[in-house]
């Protein structure tokens, strides 16, 4: 027993490894070497060796569990004594030194506490609904004080055709326009009238959608393209106009791409406002489209790396209007895209619609309203005439108001990546009847010629039905290795197109 | 104990001693924070009271802050600021028999460590031999034995003059790597032995401007005058966001959970509140709680509602400064605590208390507040005065921590006729207090920084 003690006061000691040699060399020198001490002194090496592996004294541990009655079960509970880094127990829920502070008899305690853990710590998921209605609330209430009072509604107008690509660019857009914190039309121009697939489309959306067909097919290059497409802008105008509409109008053209920012920004604007636009005319990887913004003379090397080229309202240092950003697309034009699926650069028109936002009293009809510098509808609106852009609504171009910081602020992306025109989906993206015909990568099943011009002669022939699309852009790579599974189908080359791209796949 | 809560937190605003009123701040609506007595927030102590300082002989102040002008940007500034705002403000007099209330400039927290720790041991020797020379120099002292005096101490358990837990005590400001060597076995010593110290003898008649503050603590004086811990202005007013930005983030905090130098089983540090914290809620997606130090710290507190607030070695933490200069509800984990500027500013208004043995449940004491009362707190944390009154800004500006500190020793005026003592009559007892405190003081310019860390052990 004395010698238990003995131990006992030993293994008290901080570092009690480090002392294994001394009991060693008191109890060696002194007593006889009785099976006892040779016992006493195996278990001691023995609880040295664990407390080394440890790294704690479990001597408090053993006594704890062997000798203390039940601590509140429910209320702690006891770590893994393998843990070392972190702690290594955490019970008794009574304070090992009891000093209490202050004569006022405060509860509070110095001392060691327990850690209390409840039984199950892992959220509940009621909780966790109402902290997000919580934050909703805040967040409403941070919108209401912070952000725009009294908005307008926003009008959106985007002119779409059937094809390949539409399915992609609307989803995009419609994404975006949902979740625009405001009241939202979203008015939808189609050429080529009216059609179920784009209909379904937009009914997804659960917006307040004016769905109107356009008479007349959508033009295979690119500049009838663009033409049509402010006609159909017009369009829609034309019917604001009808109806009397009022918000503000702003052109969502269904391939760009809309910062939430943008809606925010455009609730500033009183009659006709400007925005930066991005413009994403860069090839992806290929020599072809470096479009360099401001031609500078003094040219360092670096700089020839594409810096995005915006177009927008410019301003002077004291943020007024006194031009446009714009870029001279003469000497890419012999690069560029001619027709739709061409695989080269698409150019933007010199001030593209988008960037533009109007508050829809400027196409109303009555004339109290309107300020003096708008010209009239029915000037703008003579068929033919090719409208570019909504300055031609204006007679004083100075009067438009510069958005998003007085154009620094980027707020939308223009790009137009479209498949070739003659390219097939299934409809509505539903395949039905299942396909029994698959087509490897290396091969596509189509000629690599451009489609039938409006110039040029016969038709080309009727292509299988295949889930590939081959965008303008050769960004995308395909794995080889996924396809190489499917077989290649009839072939369908036209011998009489005999045009080919070189650097093909 | 959830209803005594919900009580306090409801209380005020049935016996109506507090009251707030909505008003326009501009375009912002905020509320205005008046106490019993009125706004004392935006009270002006220009013309309420007149304050003498004391020249004492650089060696108590200038020396000390030359040799170390780490003291200018940690926690405990407040009292170096405090005097160079004195120095030049209206209600300073240079005619002592006019003065109401006495300052004596001593920088007792300006003894660092290596690590930038303050080492409070000389400290008593220090404030005793500054009260030998002013009471020796000036009669002012002996009038009342220095009832009209105020000094500010701001370290961690005031002026009991002993650091909270040891010295190696991370945050973030200070790296803590260097301070491995110095570590204690028994960590809850320095509590202990500031209890065991208790205020200085001298100064248990003085009026004590400090950080710390707990109810029947030894160490917080009836008629103390709680300050905010020292938190630089410029930094943090150039980390705000657009107030429209949307507050995301739940629960928010950053810093330890478990102290492992210096407490590697757990249960002292934080008495077990943070270790508790982390267990309970590190699954919890609402709780946006880790170690790291990002660089976003403030940027993330302005996208959160609460941010968490709980003791460490002490229970005050500038955690708290920050929670309130960015909007975000402070969430006060310390039993007992005192918080800065009480009699001025309804705490249980602005922020949530909950009692540490209530941790495990925070998830559900906070999401069960209703949304109309997170809202009133926010708009409450959105007043600016509110804000003005954490601060310690270069130059002082109106409605700021030193306006606040002086508002608070103005409510104290006049003194009671008790505090004159008369020819002769002594109260204080010079001799009281451990050995060591009486010895003298003498400044020594620093020729290599006192000892080696781990010598200390042994002293």
């Amino acid at each position: 027993m004395k010698q238990l003690t003995a131990l006992q006061q030993q293994g008290r000691r901080s570092n009690s490894f480090r002392n294994a040699s001394s009991p060693l060399d008191a109890t060696v020198d002194g007593a006889i070497k009785s099976p006892a001490t040779i016992f006493w002194l195996v278990l001691h090496g023995l609880c040295c060796l664990i407390s080394l592996v440890l790294g704690f004294r479990f001597s408090r541990l053993v006594f704890f569990l062997l000798f203390s009655t039940s601590s509140s079960p429910s209320a702690t509970t006891i770590y893994s004594a393998l843990q070392t880094k972190l702690p290594s127990s955490g019970v008794a829920s009574t304070p090992e030194r009891n000093i209490s502070v202050g004569a006022g008899g405060s509860r509070v305690v110095v001392g060691r506490h327990g850690i209390l853990i409840r039984p199950w710590p892992h959220p509940d998921p009621a909780e966790v609904m109402k902290a997000h209605g919580i934050i909703e609330r805040v967040q409403t209430e941070q919108r209401s004080l912070y952000g725009v009072k009294n908005p307008r509604t926003v009008i959106a107008i985007t002119p779409t055709y059937v094809r390949t690509f539409q399915t992609l660019h609307l989803t995009g857009v419609m994404h975006s326009l949902m979740n625009v914190p405001y009241d939202l039309i979203w008015i939808v121009v189609e050429a080529g009238g009216a059609t179920n697939e784009t209909a379904s489309l937009i009914a997804k959306s659960g917006l307040r959608t004016i769905h109107i067909g356009f008479n007349g097919k959508m033009p295979v290059l690119w500049e009838d393209r663009h033409k049509l497409e402010s006609r159909m802008r017009l369009h829609a105008l034309r019917i604001l106009r009808e109806q009397r509409l009022d918000g503000i109008v702003m052109f969502a053209d269904d391939s760009n791409m809309h910062s939430l920012e943008l809606f925010d920004e455009i609730q500033n604007v009183k009659w006709v406002g400007a925005v930066s636009v991005g413009i994403l005319a860069h090839s992806g990887g290929s020599e072809e489209g470096e479009l360099p913004m401001v031609q500078r003379d003094n040219n360092e090397t670096d700089e020839k790396k594409s810096e995005m080229p915006v177009q927008g309202p410019a301003c002077n240092s004291t943020n007024h209007l006194v031009g446009w950003h714009t870029f001279n697309t003469l000497p890419y034009l012999e690069r560029s895209a001619r027709y739709i699926g061409d695989r080269a650069v698409v150019l933007p028109r010199q001030l593209e619609w988008a960037g533009f936002v109007l508050n829809s009293r400027l196409v109303w009809e009555d004339k109290l309203e309107k300020p003096v510098w708008v010209k009239e509808w029915e000037d703008v609106d003579r068929d033919g005439e090719d409208v570019e852009s909504p300055l031609s609504l204006l007679k004083d171009t100075s009067v438009v108001e510069p958005l998003g910081s007085c154009g620094r602020k980027v707020l939308l992306w223009w790009l137009r990546v479209e498949a070739r025109a003659d390219s097939k989906f299934p409809a509505r993206w539903i395949i039905d009847p299942p396909l029994d015909v698959t087509v490897p990568a290396k091969r596509t099943p189509w000629p690599d010629a451009p489609p039938e011009l409006p110039t040029s002669a016969e038709k080309v022939v009727t292509i299988p039905e295949s889930m590939e699309k081959r965008p303008t852009k050769s960004g995308s790579r395909r794995k080889r290795s996924s396809r190489s599974k499917r077989k290649h189908s009839a072939k369908v080359l036209d011998d009489r197109l005999s045009i080919r791209h070189p650097g093909d796949n | 104990m959830r209803f005594c809560m919900w009580a306090v937190l409801l209380l005020p605003l049935f016996l109506g001693s507090f009251g707030v009123e909505g008003i326009e701040h501009g375009s912002v609506r905020t509320e205005r924070i008046s106490g019993s007595a009125g706004d004392v927030l935006e009270d002006n102590p220009v013309g309420r009271l007149k304050v003498y300082v004391y020249e004492l002989p650089s060696k108590y102040n200038k020396k000390i802050l030359q040799k170390d002008p780490r003291c200018l940007t940690h926690m405990f500034a407040a009292e170096i600021f405090m005097h160079q705002f004195l120095l030049s403000s209206p209600v300073r007099t240079l005619n002592p028999k006019e003065a109401d209330w006495f300052y004596t400039p001593v920088y007792s927290t300006c003894d660092l460590a290596p690590n930038g720790l303050p080492l409070p041991f000389k400290s008593p020797r220090m404030m005793r031999s500054a009260i030998q020379l002013i009471s020796t120099k000036w009669p002012y002292w002996n009038r009342t034995e220095g009832a009209d005096h105020f000094f500010l101490v701001p370290h961690d358990f005031g002026a009991c003059f002993h650091y909270q837990g040891v010295l190696t005590k991370m945050s973030y400001r200070i790296s803590s790597d260097t301070a491995r060597h110095i570590s204690y076995r028994k960590n809850n010593v320095g509590e202990e032995k500031a209890i065991k110290r208790g205020i200085l003898p001298l100064l248990q008649r003085s009026t004590l401007v400090q950080t710390f503050g707990q109810r029947n603590h030894v160490c917080l004086n009836e008629g103390s005058i709680t300050i905010p811990p020292y938190a630089p202005p410029e930094k943090m007013q150039s980390h705000l966001i657009p107030p429209d930005t949307p507050r995301s983030i739940f629960v928010y905090f950053r810093g330890l959970f478990y102290d492992v130098n210096n407490d590697p089983e757990g249960g002292y540090y934080a008495r077990g509140a943070r270790a508790s914290i982390w267990e309970n809620f590190k699954n919890n997606p609402l709780f946006d709680i880790s170690t790291d130090h990002p660089t976003t710290y403030y940027e993330d507190m302005q996208r959160a509602i609460f941010c968490l607030c709980p003791l460490g070695w002490a229970p005050w933490s500038p955690r708290l400064v920050e929670a309130v200069i960015f909007g975000c509800i402070p969430v006060i984990i310390a039993d007992d605590i005192v918080l800065p500027f009480a009699d001025a500013i309804p705490w249980e208004q602005i922020g949530v208390f909950v009692d540490e043995k209530d941790v495990p449940y925070l998830d559900t004491i906070l999401t069960s507040i209703p949304v109309e009362v997170i809202l009133r707190k926010q708009r409450l944390l959105a007043n600016p005065s509110m804000k003005q009154a954490m601060l310690f800004p270069q130059p002082a500006q109106s409605g700021d921590a030193f306006h606040q500190i002086l508002n608070g020793l103005a409510r104290k005026l006049p003194h009671d006729k008790r505090i004159f003592l008369k020819p002769g009559e002594k109260v204080l007892n010079w001799t009281a207090g451990p050995v060591g405190d009486l010895k003298p003081w003498a400044y020594r310019a620093r020729v290599s920084l006192v000892l080696p860390p781990f010598q200390l052990l042994r002293a």
